[in-house]
Parts: C-alpha cells; structure tokens; sequence
C-alpha cells in the first residue's frame, strides 16, 4: 500500500490481529475479511461477527522476489492463499518455514507478526502470517 | 436496442513515450481516428474514455473534460469509464450501448495511459490498486504475486508446466514483431523466457507485460449510418461484462476466472454463435497464465488444455485461432487505460483486411476480452465483418 493511514490499521485491529470475519445467520455461510451484506442471501442474510480458525492448509502458493515497497527486507518470501479449517480462504505470508515444506496442501498455523511499518511516521502494521507445522 | 458499428480505428505506437505527454498520446489517437473516417469534430455527439490511474500516474483526475477539450469536442458530454485493466473495455461498452439505445448516432470511444512518467516502483503501487489494497497490498502480494498463485494452482491441477507458460509469450512476441504499433518487435525463445529472473515463481520477466504509454480510439456508430462514412463497418455483434470478487481469495476457483466464462456466454448468446466461430481474438495476457485462463474460459480450449494448445501451435496466427496478433499485452504493451480500445482496434483492422503483414486469411469473426484486475472484471466483445 502507500501509506495507510493509522485509522485504517486501528480500524481492522480485530481482523488482523485476530482473524475476526462475519458468519451469515441464515445461510451459514463464514467470510473473511468481514462483510456487511451476505452475497448469497442478500437482504435476507444477517451477518455476525465470527472468529476464523487458525490453522488450515496452502491452497496455492509463490515465493516473491520483486518485492514492493515496504517489503524490500524480506524478500524473496512466500505468499500463499490458504484454506483454513472452515473453507475460508486467506491471503497471506508464509513465515518461518522451511522452503521445501512450502507446498499444496501443507498444513499451516496461524502467527502474529509485523507486516511493515507505515508511511512517514512509521506505524507499525500489524498481522496475520502463517507457518507450516 | 439499435446494432452498432465501429467506423474507424486510431492509435499511438505502444511504447515509452518520454517526448509525449498524456494529453498528446490523446490527441494523437483521437485525431487518427477521425481522420481515418474523414469524419469532423462536429460529427461526434459524445465521448467515453477509458483511464485507470491517471491521479497515481500523473496527478490529472477529470479526464472526461481534458479528453474533450484537448480534441476539441466542448461542449459535448465526455464521460471517463475506470475499471482498472479493463477500463477501455468497459469504455467501448459504454459508448455502445450509448448508440444502441438511441441516445447518440455517433460516439468516439478512447483509452489512454501515460505510466512513464513516475519510476517502476511507483508504478508498481498505481496498478496495485487494481487489486484488493487492504486484503491483498497489505499482506504484501503484488500483481504478478496474484497471477502467479492462479499459474501455481492451474500447474498443479492441470499439469500445466513453465515452458508453455513462456510459450505464451514466445508467440506474442512473434506477432508484436509484425505489429508496427507493438511496444517490442523483437522475437524471443522459449530459452529467454525461461532463463529471465523470477518475479513471483513461476513467473518470470518475460511472463509479464510492461509498463508503457499509448491512447487508443474508436468511432461507434449506428449501424444503419454507417455506411455513410465507410464501405466496411465492422459491427459489433455481442457486448457483456460480468463481476466477481475483488480479492483473489474470495473466489470460488483460481483456475478460471468466472467473469470471463459468465461475460463469454452472454456475448456468445448475443451473438448467436459459438467460440469455434471466432477466427481472430484479442485477450487479456497482462501475464502469460491469464491468456492460458482466457482461452479456456472464453471455450476456445477445454479447461486444462490451454497450455497445451498453446505449446501446440493452436493459437499462433492463422492457425485454429489466431490469439492475439497485435502481440498482445505481453508485447504490443499495456498502457491499462487503452488496451481494451487497442484491442477493438486491431479487430476492425484484421476483419476489414487491413492488418498487413499480421493478417489473419478470411477472417469473420472477431472477439475482444479484457480483463480488470485479478478478474474481478471482464468485458467481452464479439465483432463481425459488414459484407
């Protein structure tokens, strides 16, 4: 991102920190990041807050080597989409792995890490990365 | 709903275009286009243009006015269209069913980019916004990182390997070569591609398309008049564009891009043909996977075959179907506002017989597919020649 503002970060702590997304009360279907509207249900969904599970496994992975701004350090890094425990599926980095085990359908827990440090002032942006276990 | 024609075609050369600023390039296309046709400013009852970053890329918002007045065209209505890759696209959709349905006879349709103005990092961050900022950016994914997971599941699932990945580009390359308005003219091996460093594995440079300048434009009209401005109108004959989620991991697959499959269907109903019928096609290839997904999606190829028909030959020109002639993003260049107007261009050239030395024989049929963002957007167009 540019520079994310600290409103931005301070708004989505539940979700960053905590993997907090919706659950839809009628169809029962979960979503991460939140949603306020239930796009199978429409008007007819209710959405609540529901905690994601932690663990679940790469669905597809890349390792990054032209990496953006903010992220120089770390590369080359691995980024994979993961399916957690309840089918939801995240975007996120893969930390403190080794890299032969980075692979479809290796099983993943969750860590809490920094993710960068934010425009001019430096806000540290905190997140979600996972590790193969 | 009124059938509609395209009556003229003008671009810029793709390319870094250091000596020209963004409202040149708009010019430059916008008047070829017009004069191509013989037509005047005064014809012209409305404008769509086709932009997605000209705020990041150089700090111009209200495009719609500049594009407008730079070519002359106050006071009629000028409406600038963004949806990211797919914007130009989405903006000939506009100006069509701005004709269609009777408000407007004549419509110009233009997209523009001007990316060299600001270094390859920033740039970088402008095309970012394509994707999702907060759930994707954040978490340190780039463009070519969300192709790359789509090409690692669609190897995984399909067996699809590196080298028809870089085929993709080798056979883009080889039609840019013909293309006198291609970004690169020079011909590459399946070698190169392979031995060029890693962006996101298992992409590599030469998997990716560059970041370039370049305006393209259009002229729609009613197909009735047409013929008052040219002996071979092309008619546009389908126009669909479908949504899908934003982020890369809210989607049902990554080994398919449902918009384009939904988009596909509509055109194809609209047109009341089939995707055997199309004889020349310009699709969306911002990476190489994207043009394998496109081709499968699109029905061209069955869904896991794309890689292998692209290795085969079968979408080289004048073969089962010519996929890309102008070179594609890959090599004719993707300035990301244009590219959607570019390839509408490069159909009316090939169907009116007009594209040289890349002429594909006897074609009919035409179709365009550009893509926004991850694919949370596609347009598709389907073109048929007039006689």
């Amino acid at each position: 991102m540019v520079s994310p503002s600290s409103s931005l970060i301070w708004r989505e702590i539940p979700e960053r920190y905590g993997m907090v997304g919706s659950v839809c009360q009628t169809c029962g279907a979960s979503y991460f990041p939140q949603r306020k509207v239930c796009p199978k249900c429409r008007r007819k969904g209710k959405l609540a807050l529901q905690k994601m599970p932690e663990n679940g496994r790469i669905y597809a992975f890349t390792e990054v080597h032209s990496a953006p701004r903010g992220f120089e350090n770390e590369s080359p890094y691995f980024l994979a989409i993961i399916e957690l425990s309840n089918g939801v599926r995240v975007l996120a980095q893969i930390v403190d792995s080794e890299k032969e085990k980075v692979k479809a359908g290796a099983t993943v827990e969750m860590r809490f890490r920094k993710i960068f440090e934010a425009g001019k002032e430096g806000i540290l942006a905190y997140g979600y990365k996972f590790k193969v276990v | 709903m009124r059938r509609v024609s395209i009556i003229s075609a003008g671009m810029t050369k793709f390319g870094e275009h250091w000596e020209k600023s963004f409202r040149e390039l708009i010019v430059e296309a916008g008047v070829r286009a017009l004069e191509n046709a013989n037509l005047e400013g005064k014809d012209i009852q409305a404008l769509f243009g086709g932009c997605m970053a000209s705020g990041t890329f150089i700090e111009q918002e209200h495009i719609g006015a500049l594009m407008a007045d730079q070519l002359g065209l106050n006071p009629i209505p000028s409406i600038r269209v963004e949806a990211a890759c797919a914007s130009g696209g989405v903006a000939l959709r506009m100006g069509y069913l701005a004709v269609a349905s009777g408000a407007y006879d004549i419509v110009a349709v233009g997209g523009v980019e001007k990316m060299t103005d600001i270094g390859a990092e920033d740039a970088a961050i402008a095309l970012g916004g394509a994707g999702d900022q907060e759930w994707e950016l954040f978490n340190g994914a780039t463009f070519p990182a969300l192709y790359a997971l789509m090409a690692n599941r669609h190897m995984k699932e399909f067996g699809t390997t590196e080298e028809q990945l870089a085929a993709v580009a080798v056979k883009n390359h080889k039609h840019g070569f013909l293309n006198p308005y291609a970004q690169f003219r020079n011909e590459i091996s399946v070698e190169a591609v392979m031995n060029s460093g890693y962006v996101a594995t298992p992409l590599k440079l030469l998997d990716c398309s560059p970041i370039t300048d370049g305006a393209a434009a259009v002229i729609l009209c009613a197909s009735e008049k047409a013929r008052g401005f040219t002996d071979l109108p092309i008619e546009i004959i389908a126009s669909s564009q479908a949504s899908d989620a934003l982020a890369l991991a809210s989607r049902e697959k990554l080994t398919e891009m449902k918009a384009t499959k939904i988009a596909a269907a509509e055109a194809f109903k609209q047109a009341r043909i089939d995707a055997k019928k199309v004889n020349v096609a310009e699709v969306h290839d911002c990476f190489t996977i994207a043009e394998i997904l496109a081709i499968e999606d699109l029905g061209f190829f069955e869904k896991g075959y794309g890689g292998k028909a692209v290795e085969e030959g079968e979408t080289a020109l004048n073969s089962r179907v010519s996929v890309n002639t102008s070179g594609g993003l890959k090599a004719c260049g993707h300035p990301v506002g244009a590219t959607g107007v570019k390839q509408a261009c490069e159909i009316f050239w090939q169907l009116r017989n007009e594209a040289k030395e890349r002429q594909v024989k006897n074609a009919e049929i035409g179709l365009t597919q550009n893509v926004g963002g991850s694919g949370a957007t596609t347009v598709v167009h389907v073109f048929k020649r007039g006689d």
